[in-house]
C-alpha cells in the first residue's frame, strides 16, 4: 500500500472540500456512535468487561513468547502451519510461496488489515494471480482502486451513488441504486469466485492458544466461504492477536461488536482449527497462519506496549472528530484515526509521519470508548515528545516554545510582557472588541476573529484592587 | 463530595491561567467572587505564570517540568489550588506527577499539589457543597462541555446544576455537546482548516438550540468559538460560565463591541 502520510496536510484540506466524502462521513454518527452508546448502556457489565479485556491483553503481552509457543504447538497438532514474518516483505515472500506451491490462479480474500500492512494484494497481482476481495466494502474499493479508509468499514467514504456507478461499470449490468439490489448483484458476482479459487486468505481477529484456533467475526459470511471452499486457507494476523483460552475469547466477543457497530454480536463468528480432518464435510486441505511482527515486538516493553492491546474495533476513529472531518484517506496509510496515528509512526517510522500524532486536539473521546482502554491521547503525546527529542518539531514552533519557557520562568518578565501585549491588542481593536487580523499571525485569523482583550491583565487589576495577597 | 472535612475558611490559591490573565480578567474576578461567596479565603500569588501545558502537549517535556516546579512552589502552601479552566487544572491534576517519574522528591510534591487542585465549578459544588448562586441572567444558554474538564475531571453536572439556579436563565442542551470544538491548543493554528470545520459543527449544533448565549468552562475553546461566531457575523454571545454565575456577564461578551 502506498505510503502517503507525508501529504497529510494537503490531503486533509482536500477531504474537507470533497462533498461526497463529507456526505458519507456524516452518516457515521448515527451508524456507529449512537448504536455503540446504546449497546454499552444496555449491558450493565460492559465497563467491567473492558477492564477484564485490558487485563487479559496485558497478561498476554507480558508473556507473549509463552502464548505464541503454545498457540503454535496447538496449530501444529491440528495439522496446520504457523509462519512468522518479521516484516511486510518477509510476509509477502511466505504467502507467495504458499500460493505458488498450491498452483493457485485465483485467490479470494476476506477483509484483513494485516494483509494491507503486508502490501499483499499488489504483490499477488504482480505475480499474476487474480485477487478477489469478498468483503463487500473491500470489493467496492478494489473496484475503485482505492485503499480502505476505515478498519472495519473500508468503503465508508463512498456514497451509495458512487457504488452504483462502480458496479454498473464493472459488472456491465444496468445501473441499480437500491441498496439491497446492489448487495445482491455483488453476491452473485462473488459466488462464482468462491468456488473456483484455489487459495482463500482471511484475517484473524483472535488466535486462541489453548486450541490453536483462529477466529474471525464478520457480518457477511464471506469469510466462511473464503476459507472453507478453497483448497488452501491462509490466515494473516499480527503476533499480538493471541489470547489464552476460549473463555477469554468470550470476553472479547462481547465487547468487540458492541464497540465496533453497536451490535450485540456480529452475524458470523467463525473458528478455524487446522485443515479438514477425516470425516469433515468441508474445509481446506492446507491451513497456514502467517503472523506478522513488523515492529510489534519492538513495542513490547516500551512506553507504547499498551497499543498492542488493540482489537481493531474502530471505535476510536468513529468517535474522533478529526477523523469525522477528514475521513481515513488523509492519514495516508493502512490505519487511520487515533489508533493509526499511534501505529503508523511506530511501524513506518518517524519520517513522513510528523503530522499524524499532531493533528489531534487530545480531546480524549477515543480513550473514553476504547474497549481495551488504550490511553491513545497519552501515546500520541508521547510520540510528540519523541519528535521533539529527535529535533523533528518545526523550527519556528521550537523557537516559540523556547521563548515561552524563557519568559514563563521569569514571573516579573512574564507579567510585564502580558501587560504590554494586552495593551497593544486592545488599542489595535479600538473598542470594536475583536481583531480581524494580527501581525505575526500564527494561523488564528484565517477563519476566526480574535476577541480582543480589555487592555489590563487580571493580575494587575487584582493587585490594584486587593494588593499583593 | 470529598471525604475529608473542609476547613471552615479554606485558603484557596487562585490560578490565573495565562489566557484568562491576558484576555479576560472578568473571569478571574468572577472566580474570586464565587469562591469568597462559598466561604473561601482567596489569594492570587504573583509568582505564578503558566502551568506548562503548551510545552507538554508540543513535546517539550523539560520546559513543562520547569514550569510545573515553579507552579508547585507558588501554590503548595495553600489548602487548595483552583482555576477557571478544566484544561489547565487537568494538567496539574493528571500530568504533573508523571513529569517527575524519576524524581521521588518532586513527585511527592507534585502528587500532593495534584490532590488539592480543582477546576472552579467542580470545586464549588463537590468540595464546598455549593448548590446554588445568587445571580440573574436573562437569556437562553447552551453549554459546551470542554474536553479536559469533561473527560479528565468529570465536570458535567456541576456547571449545569449551578446554572439552573440563575434567575431568568434557560438551559437548552445541544446535540453532541461532549464533542471537541476544534480548539485543542496549538492544534487550532497548526491545522486551521480542520479546526474550522470542527468549530462549525459545534456552532451548528449550538444554533439549532436557538440559544442566544454559548457558555463553557475553558477560555481557549471560548475564544476560538467566539472568534468564529464574530467572523461569521453571528449575534450569539459567548461568556465563561463563571461570569454568568457571578453576575458579571453584564459587560460585552467575548469579541463583542464595547457597549
Ligand atoms: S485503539 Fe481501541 S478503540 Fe481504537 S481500534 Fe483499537 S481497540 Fe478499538
Amino acid at each position: 500500500m502506498e505510503f502517503r502520510s507525508p501529504e497529510f496536510k494537503t490531503r486533509a484540506v482536500h477531504a474537507l472540500h470533497d462533498a461526497n466524502l463529507q456526505k458519507a462521513l456524516s452518516n457515521t454518527k448515527a451508524g456507529f456512535v449512537v448504536k455503540r452508546a446504546q449497546a454499552a448502556e444496555a449491558m450493565p457489565e460492559f465497563e467491567a468487561l473492558r477492564d477484564t479485556a485490558a487485563e487479559i491483553k496485558n497478561h498476554v503481552l507480558n508473556n507473549l513468547d509463552h502464548y505464541l509457543e503454545k498457540y503454535e504447538a496447538a496449530v501444529t497438532a491440528a495439522g496446520g502451519h504457523v509462519h512468522y514474518a518479521t516484516d511486510a516483505e518477509d510476509a509477502r515472500r511466505i504467502i507467495l510461496g504458499i500460493c505458488k506451491k498450491a498452483g493457485a490462479r485465483r485467490i479470494t480474500k476476506g477483509k484483513s488489515m494485516v494483509s494491507e500492512e503486508m502490501g499483499l494484494n499488489e504483490a499477488l497481482i504482480a505475480d499474476g494471480y487474480e485477487v478477489v476481495e469478498t468483503d463487500l466494502g473491500e470489493y467496492i474499493i478494489q473496484l475503485a482502486d482505492e485503499p480502505p479508509s476505515h478498519i472495519i468499514a473500508p468503503a465508508i467514504h463512498k456514497t451509495k451513488d458512487q457504488v452504483a456507478d462502480l458496479f454498473a461499470a464493472a459488472h456491465h449490468k444496468p445501473r441499480k441504486t437500491d441498496r439491497a439490489e446492489l448487495v445482491a448483484e455483488a453476491r452473485e458476482v462473488l459466488r462464482e469466485k468462491y468456488f473456483t479459487a484455489e487459495v482463500g486468505i482471511t484475517g484473524g481477529n483472535f488466535l486462541v492458544a489453548e486450541t490453536g484456533s483462529s477466529v474471525i467475526v464478520t457480518n457477511e459470511g464471506n469469510g466462511d466461504l473464503t476459507q472453507t471452499l478453497a483448497k488452501v486457507h491462509i490466515v494473516t494476523s499480527g503476533i499480538e492477536r493471541v489470547i489464552p483460552t476460549l473463555d477469554d475469547l468470550s470476553v472479547f466477543l462481547r465487547i468487540l461488536a458492541r464497540s465496533a457497530t453497536g451490535q450485540e454480536t456480529e452475524s458470523y463468528t467463525t473458528f478455524s482449527t487446522g485443515p479438514r480432518r477425516e470425516g469433515d464435510v468441508d474445509g481446506p486441505e492446507e491451513y497456514h497462519v502467517v503472523l506478522l511482527d513488523n515492529g510489534r515486538s519492538k513495542m513490547l516493553g516500551s512506553r507504547f506496549q499498551d497499543m498492542l492491546r488493540c482489537i481493531r474495533c474502530g471505535a476510536c476513529m468513529n468517535h474522533c472528530p478529526v477523523y469525522g472531518s477528514i475521513g481515513g484517506h488523509a492519514y495516508g496509510w493502512v490505519y487511520p484515526g487515533p489508533m493509526g496515528s499511534v501505529l503508523t509512526p511506530l511501524i513506518k517510522g518517524m519520517d513522513g509521519t510528523y503530522d499524524l500524532p499532531n493533528a489531534c486536539t487530545l480531546n480524549g473521546r477515543c480513550k473514553s470508548v476504547c474497549p481495551v482502554r488504550i490511553p491513545l491521547p497519552d501515546l500520541l503525546r508521547e510520540i510528540r515528545h519523541n519528535q521533539f527529542r529527535k529535533d523533528m518539531t518545526p523550527k519556528r514552533q521550537k523557537q516559540a516554545l523556547k521563548l515561552w519557557r524563557y519568559v514563563a520562568e521569569r514571573p516579573k518578565l512574564y507579567h510585564f510582557a502580558e501587560r504590554i501585549g494586552v495593551r497593544i491588542l486592545a488599542s489595535m481593536a479600538g473598542g470594536k472588541g475583536k481583531l480581524r487580523s494580527l501581525p505575526f499571525d500564527p494561523g488564528w485569523t484565517g477563519a476566526r476573529d480574535l476577541p480582543a482583550p480589555t487592555g489590563r491583565t487580571f493580575l494587575e487589576l487584582w493587585q490594584a484592587k486587593r494588593g499583593d495577597q | 463530595m470529598t471525604d475529608t472535612p473542609v476547613k471552615p475558611r479554606p485558603r484557596v490559591g487562585l490560578f490565573a491561567t495565562c489566557l484568562m490573565n491576558a484576555m479576560r480578567p472578568s473571569i478571574g474576578f468572577a472566580s474570586a467572587k464565587l469562591l469568597e461567596d462559598a466561604g473561601c479565603h482567596v489569594s492570587v500569588p504573583a509568582a505564578q505564570t503558566c502551568c506548562g501545558q503548551p510545552g507538554l502537549n508540543s513535546g517539550d517535556e523539560d520546559g513543562a517540568r520547569a514550569l510545573a516546579k515553579q507552579l508547585i512552589e507558588a501554590f503548595e502552601d495553600f489548602d487548595y489550588v483552583v482555576g477557571p479552566s478544566g484544561s489547565c487544572m487537568a494538567t496539574i491534576r493528571h500530568d504533573y506527577p508523571g513529569l517527575f517519574a524519576d524524581m521521588a522528591d518532586w513527585r511527592k510534591r507534585a502528587e500532593a499539589l495534584a490532590a488539592k487542585s480543582y477546576e472552579l465549578l467542580s470545586f464549588l459544588t463537590d468540595v464546598m457543597g455549593v448548590t446554588e448562586v445568587d445571580a440573574e441572567y436573562h437569556g437562553t444558554i447552551t453549554y459546551h462541555d470542554s474536553c479536559s474538564g469533561l473527560r479528565s475531571l468529570g465536570v458535567k453536572g456541576q456547571p449545569r446544576q449551578l446554572l439552573g439556579s440563575v434567575k431568568g436563565l434557560t438551559i437548552k442542551e445541544m446535540e453532541d455537546t461532549d464533542v471537541c470544538c476544534g480548539f485543542g491548543g496549538t492544534f487550532c493554528v497548526k491545522y486551521p482548516e480542520i479546526s474550522e470545520k470542527m468549530a462549525d459543527d459545534k456552532l451548528r449544533n449550538a444554533a439549532e438550540t436557538g440559544a442566544d448565549t454559548l457558555l463553557g468552562g475553558d477560555l481557549g475553546c471560548l475564544l476560538h468559538l467566539a472568534g468564529r461566531l464574530r467572523r461569521k457575523g453571528s449575534p450569539v454571545r459567548v461568556y465563561h460560565t463563571a461570569e454568568v454565575l457571578a453576575g458579571l456577564a453584564d459587560g460585552p461578551s467575548l469579541g463583542e463591541e464595547n457597549r
